[in-house]
């Protein structure tokens, strides 16, 4: 028994040096820390299955400059501690070149300095400005700044003649951050911010939150600033309290899964973002037309369901990083060089300027104003 | 504060109360029977709501939350029949860190399934933005939904423990197992039982309350936390304990929102579940006694 057991373990140790793949000329090991499940799944979900099928799709092409790409991914499900972990046996195990993600902004705060010391580059996925203010030389981020979508939300607000707001933010490193934001930038638009609450990323019936900020007869708006499934219930509690005023959101509200749960009382939420969500009215001369549409077809096509803002930040992170690979190779140094010497590069999230000021790279202008009609999304053209 | 806005927070906090009681229930039913916490309570919960979703595709809305109850019960049973049952020395803390496990599995299964994304039944009545006026305060129909079966349960629990022989007897094993089997009392199958009437319960309560709070995979953890709450401020074991208990912790958290920020609205329950402990442990309507009495 014993030396049919040594017979075989000789045979497939025999058979396995002669399928180890000959074809590629090196191996690049990228890693991905996404919130694929827990809280924040809305965001690592389709991050994760878009990384999925971008990595295939540049392998089956012949990898980049003849090398492949390898994948990894691990499911932080939102929870800093176990980013942080994972970051470490990515960059110390593993020995990747770089790391895409995390999927919120709290874990990748958490894990800014640990990429930095070991100097390797970080394409975050999450939101919040601190990611990249104060500039750290290895992270970058792909999504808008908020600052811009509070400035985008409040020039609305200005047009609408809306003056005194409520601000409702959940407890996640988004929220937080974005609430910050809004009360810093208000005064410079003469807004003023009369209510804010901040709720648990739980949260599941916010009835009475509701209630007490629509007691205050000021409110002229509420602006709700969260990635989690209380956005779609604060819209309902707002119209269940038959409350009329305009609800904006941030761009945590890109995905229609989240017009879908709040169904009915989702119609005519105001909320700045990329231009995926609508990405067939757009004129032919938009850079991003081309790739977005693209993008669009082949994730719907392979997962059967509709594409959302969260999974364009993957792309715009992963085709950022091929695009430095293929001029660096594999060099971590040359790589994060290369990302920041990136200009006009369109991306799901806008057309990306990088430069060693501005790890984010996206102006004002990569968002546009959205509202829900009809349970899809449409650009907003006011009232 | 004006009546139209105190009217608005009662109802939001008998809205959390009721669901917080029936889960509570669902810990005594049993703990009554088998003297242990089920920790995977909230996770029935789950069941109940994620099953009736999928049913939904194929039947209309009221059979598909009947088989929902009816498939959760059938799940109870099987993680009495698989886990508990052939226990050879049952100590309470063995048990308690089984129905942790159980719980930890469910949810690993549901994320299988589903999938992470939230789900929910559409509204019994109307839609996401219909609300009724009650004395100036607006409240969706799906919370009187709520309110109403959870009293029907409460009430047709308290007939079936009073009245039948089968309730007789799962009382009998509450109050005495070894007495019990004395008499000819099958325990086991009483133990079985419990487990299918806590899983039932459970799942009628996920579905009622899905329109409201939505379902997802991982609901099941936070909902047993508040109801572990309920059932020990109620006094463990007590029914009419947890619903009293479920509705003032409701009504307190709706109101805190008015005082504190409403993030610290989880701190105020567990403030109650550790004052309670130290106060009074064996809850505000349990008696001492009895509790001297439990195994744990």
């Amino acid at each position: 028994m014993k030396e049919l057991v040594s017979k075989f373990l000789m045979a497939v140790l025999a058979i396995s040096l002669f399928v180890v793949p000959g074809a590629w000329a090196e191996t690049i090991k990228v890693g991905a820390i996404l919130a694929v499940t827990g809280g924040a799944s809305f965001l690592g979900g389709p991050e994760a299955r878009t990384l999925e099928m971008l990595v295939d799709e540049v392998n089956s092409r012949g990898g980049i400059n003849g090398n492949k790409i390898e994948l990894i991914i691990k499911d932080s499900a939102a929870s800093p501690e176990k980013a942080i972990s994972f970051a470490k046996q990515l960059i110390e195990e593993e020995k990747v070149l770089a790391i895409i993600g995390p999927s919120t902004s709290g874990e990748t705060m958490k894990i800014k300095n640990i990429c930095e010391q070991a100097k390797t580059p970080l394409l975050s996925c999450a939101a919040a400005e601190v990611i990249v203010k104060p500039v750290a030389a290895y992270v970058f981020k792909t999504p808008q700044k908020d600052s811009f979508a509070a400035q985008k939300i409040f020039m609305e607000m200005n047009k609408m003649g809306i003056s005194k707001i409520a601000v409702l933010a959940g407890n996640t490193g988004f929220g937080k951050a974005g609430k910050g934001q809004l009360l810093k930038i208000a005064p410079e638009f003469n807004i003023e911010v009369v209510e804010t609450e901040v709720y648990d990323k739980k949260s599941n019936d916010l009835s009475a939150v509701v209630a007490k900020i629509k007691a205050n007869k000021d409110v002229q708006a509420v602006v709700n600033w969260s990635i989690v499934p209380a956005q779609a219930i604060v819209a309902k509690n707002m119209r269940q309290a038959g409350w009329d005023v305009p609800l904006f959101q941030s761009h945590g509200f890109g995905n229609i899964k989240y017009v879908e749960a709040a169904g009915a009382a989702a119609e005519g939420i105001i909320f700045p973002a990329g231009r995926l969500l609508i990405a067939d009215s757009l004129t032919d001369d938009n850079p991003q037309k081309g790739l977005l549409l693209e993008y669009k077809k082949n994730y719907e096509e392979k997962y059967n369901e509709p594409v959302s803002t969260f999974g364009g930040h993957a792309y715009d992170a992963f085709t950022i990083l091929m695009a430095a690979i293929a001029e660096g190779g594999n060099d971590r140094d040359k790589v994060r060089a290369a990302v920041e010497g990136l200009t006009n590069f369109a991306g799901t999230g806008g057309v990306f300027n990088f430069s060693a000021e501005d790890h984010n790279g996206l102006g004002l202008d990569a968002f546009q104003m959205m509202t829900v009609k009809d349970g899809k999304f449409v650009a907003y053209t006011g009232k | 504060m004006t009546l139209e806005l105190a009217i608005q927070y009662l109802m939001a906090g008998i809205t959390y109360g009721s669901i917080y009681a029936i889960v509570a229930i669902g810990f005594n039913i049993i703990y009554n029977t088998t003297g242990i916490i089920n920790f995977a309570q909230g996770e029935f919960v789950m069941f109940g709501g994620m099953i009736a979703i999928t049913l939904l595709n194929f039947m209309p809305l009221p059979i598909a939350i009947f088989l929902a109850v009816a498939i959760t019960m059938v799940i109870g049973a099987l993680i009495e029949i698989c886990f508990i049952r052939w226990l050879k020395s049952p100590s309470v803390l063995r048990m308690i860190i089984i129905t942790i496990g159980i719980s930890i599995l469910s949810r690993e299964v549901a994320v299988h399934i589903w999938g992470e994304s939230i789900r929910s039944l559409p509204y019994f009545v109307g839609n996401e933005i219909t609300s009724i006026p009650i004395l100036g305060a607006r409240i969706s129909p799906q919370v009187l939904w709520v309110v109403l079966v959870s009293a029907l349960m409460v009430l047709c629990l308290g007939i079936f423990f009073k009245t039948t022989s089968v309730g007789r007897e799962m009382r009998a094993c509450a109050a005495n197992r070894k007495a019990a089997t004395l008499c000819g009392i099958n325990t086991q199958n009483m133990v079985t039982l419990s487990f299918i009437l806590s899983a039932g319960i459970g799942a009628l309560a996920g579905c009622v309350m899905s329109p409201i709070t939505y379902s997802q995979y991982d609901m099941g953890t936070g909902l047993a936390i508040k109801g572990f709450t309920v059932a020990i401020l109620g006094g463990l074991g007590s029914s009419g304990g947890a619903v009293a208990a479920g509705l003032l912790l409701g009504i307190i958290e709706a109101f805190s929102v008015s005082v504190v920020p409403l993030a610290f609205q989880d701190a105020i329950s567990i403030a109650i579940l550790l004052a309670i402990l130290f106060v009074r442990p064996q809850g505000l309507f349990g008696s001492k006694e009895a509790a001297g009495l439990k195994e744990y």
